[in-house]
């Protein structure tokens, strides 16, 4: 569909709202409905929308195999990450509250047990929407045929 | 009247399905999925499952069509119908087992049906998956994680090891697609 000016055009205009929306969904998951998962989605898909009206190599040089799959392990390392950072703060895999620390015990206890766990959370999140994009992209970046085909 | 505004979209989901089933245009088929899923999130928001609502509109309505389009344009259109050019015993082997697979789904509906009947009531607050944990979750997520939407809460903080398996999965299922259908440069 490359040729299509106003395919083109729209897609222009729209992906860095569809961007801006997917990074909302993800930095608001614990307020609002959605999460890392949505949100990578969102992210995956508008990469896809490029592609699919910009054509398979200029999107492949926006995000070239190596970022994205640099992404793919990325987020899930970071995921796992988290957990191994909170049994090294004194805690269990993934129990975020172990990021307080001392100030679990001191004056504002709870304030800093939501803050610890809060940072879990977003950095998970963060984690699953890096990798939830990056898979999403990577599987129609190969299974979408190629214009050399 | 109000009755009327949720049977609407239940209507509209059979017929979609029917028509999905019966197309022979494979693309059309397609689209008409993604509208499915996308009447599935009204359905989904009217019984007050915003989360799920949000995953069925992004990935039903969105990615899955994509991705069914993508795997369309490795292949043909049309539906290939492969009683045109049998002939004799073969092609009544083909109209045995289309009625054969449409006893199966009338069988398999049936049981379904018949599943719910037992079902407690929507909403009911004493059914069984509302007694266990769900109440702990709701009452105390937020002080606990101090995370005010308690589905993230679930899913990020008292099931973290859930998700984790998850994002794996969809690790996997990336790295399977790199391995199988990335064509490697030899230079």
């Amino acid at each position: 569909m490359k040729e299509h000016i106003v395919i083109r055009t729209v897609s222009r205009l729209l992906i860095p709202f569809i961007q801006l929306f997917a990074l909302y969904v993800i930095a608001h998951g614990d307020i609002s409905p959605g999460g890392g998962f949505q949100g990578g989605v969102i992210i995956g898909a508008s990469v896809i929308l490029y592609v699919i009206s910009f054509g398979m190599e200029d999107g492949r040089r926006r995000v070239s195999e190596s970022i994205s799959d640099f992404m793919n392990s990325a987020g899930v390392f970071l995921f796992a990450g988290i957990g191994v950072l909170c049994i090294l703060a004194g805690g269990a895999y993934l129990e975020y509250t172990a990021f307080a620390g001392k100030a679990a015990h001191g004056e504002h206890a709870e304030h800093a047990l939501h803050l610890a766990s809060h940072l879990g959370i977003y950095g998970i999140e963060i984690g699953v929407g890096i990798t939830v994009a990056a898979v999403m992209m990577t599987i129609f970046f190969e299974t979408a045929r190629h214009e050399d085909d | 009247m109000m009755e009327v505004i949720y049977i609407l979209p239940l209507l509209f989901l059979v017929a979609c399905a029917l028509t999905a089933v019966l197309m022979k245009d494979l693309l059309g088929a397609t689209i008409i999925l993604g509208a499915y899923s996308l009447i599935m999130a009204v359905v989904w928001t009217m019984l007050n499952a915003v989360d799920v609502a949000f995953t069925e509109a992004s990935v039903g309505a969105g990615i899955t069509t994509v991705l069914m389009v993508a795997a369309l344009s490795r292949t043909v259109r049309g539906e290939y119908e492969p009683a045109h050019e049998a002939r004799g015993w073969k092609r009544k082997r083909f109209s045995i087992t289309k009625v054969s697979g449409f006893f199966v789904v009338v069988l398999t509906a049936a049981a379904m049906i018949y599943g719910t009947m037992d079902m407690p009531d929507f909403g009911d607050p004493n059914a069984p998956a509302n007694l266990h944990v769900a109440r702990r979750y709701i009452e105390e997520s937020r002080h606990e994680t101090g995370v005010p939407n308690f589905v993230t809460a679930v899913l990020a903080s008292y099931r973290g090891y859930d998700t984790l398996g998850e994002t794996t999965v969809i690790f996997t299922a990336g790295m399977s697609v790199i391995l199988l259908l990335r064509r490697i440069r030899r230079e």
